[in-house]
């Protein structure tokens, strides 16, 4: 449980220091999400699904592992 | 998880596939343009189809060599699954079709008219109605020996037809779809920089059907969970 604590507060930690650094760059962030007539978008949309659908399968994978255990 | 190694290949494949699928470079083509990039998809879905079909007959021959239920399980299940990646290939190449053989100049019903015509349309939908076949005569047997046996010999049969209806009628008859003249229907992609296209296209295929791997072993090992607490 402890280390469960420690690790979500180093990842806010994480997570607000990169939000942070985001806030102070210029405008012209995130150049290769534009760029490319924006085709990284799509392919982030497209991995974002795939991401989806593998830990989906995963979940699956466990949840019948457990049956198989019993 | 159970055996994870060849899985995480196949997510590791699928995301090479969607990375440089869209980002690598691919042949100008008239007509084509940059929906060759279909090929990492709508082909691989029927590469992976074949192999599901083969490892499903593969299976209803061990069954009927051993006479070992677990092998109809097998078979059944990479026959659905097989099922699922076709229809998704029919699905992805009418939307290609739709772009790439209609012609814009004449009312939608016209093209319609001739591609629907088209044989590899024609051989692909016979191979897959003969597959529900295959589903519809298993499940409907109540008996469990009658069931495996009838349908592990029906599984023979429905692969002897899904050869030619896929891969030899197509390509005798003049049709749209790429692969005539006893070309290659998927991989004669003219201009084809440097086999740059090919180091996607082969990982995808692999990548592809290990997934389909994958989602038929979770299937097969639900039903025989089922099985055995049917008989405990």
């Amino acid at each position: 449980m402890k280390i469960l604590k420690k690790t979500t507060l180093l990842f806010v930690l994480l997570l607000s220091g990169l939000w942070l650094h985001a806030q102070g760059e210029p405008a012209t962030m995130a150049d290769t999400m534009r760029s490319n007539g924006r085709i990284y978008v799509v392919v982030a949309v497209v991995l974002t699904i795939l991401t989806g659908l593998i830990l989906y399968l995963v979940r699956l994978d466990r949840k019948i592992s457990r049956f198989e255990k019993d | 998880m159970h055996k994870s190694w060849w899985k995480i290949t196949a997510v590791v494949l699928l995301v090479y596939t969607f990375i440089m699928g869209f980002l690598g470079e691919v042949p100008r083509l008239p007509l084509l343009q940059e929906t060759i990039r279909n090929l990492y998809f709508h082909v691989c879905m029927w590469f992976a189809m074949m192999i599901l079909f083969t490892a499903s007959v593969v299976n209803s021959i061990r069954y009927l060599r051993t006479f070992q239920y677990k092998y109809d399980i097998y078979a059944r299940h990479f026959a659905v699954v097989a099922i699922v990646f076709g229809l998704l290939g029919y699905a992805t190449g009418a939307i290609w079709a739709s772009f790439t053989w209609a012609d814009p100049n004449k009312p939608a019903t016209d093209s319609f008219s001739t591609i629907a015509r088209d044989p590899k349309l024609i051989g692909a939908a016979i191979a897959l109605l003969v597959y529900f076949a295959y589903l519809i005569l298993r499940d409907s047997i109540q008996d469990m020996d009658k069931k495996a046996r009838i349908s592990a010999v029906y599984n023979i049969f429905a692969y002897a037809i899904l050869f030619p209806a896929i891969w030899i009628l197509p390509r005798i008859l003049p049709s749209l779809h790429p692969g005539n003249d006893g070309e290659n229907p998927a991989l004669d992609v003219k201009n084809d920089i440097d086999g740059s296209m090919r180091l996607v296209f082969y990982p995808a295929v692999i990548g592809w059907t290990l997934l389909g791997v994958w989602i038929t072993t979770l299937k097969i090992r639900l039903s025989l969970l089922n099985e055995k607490k049917m008989s405990a």
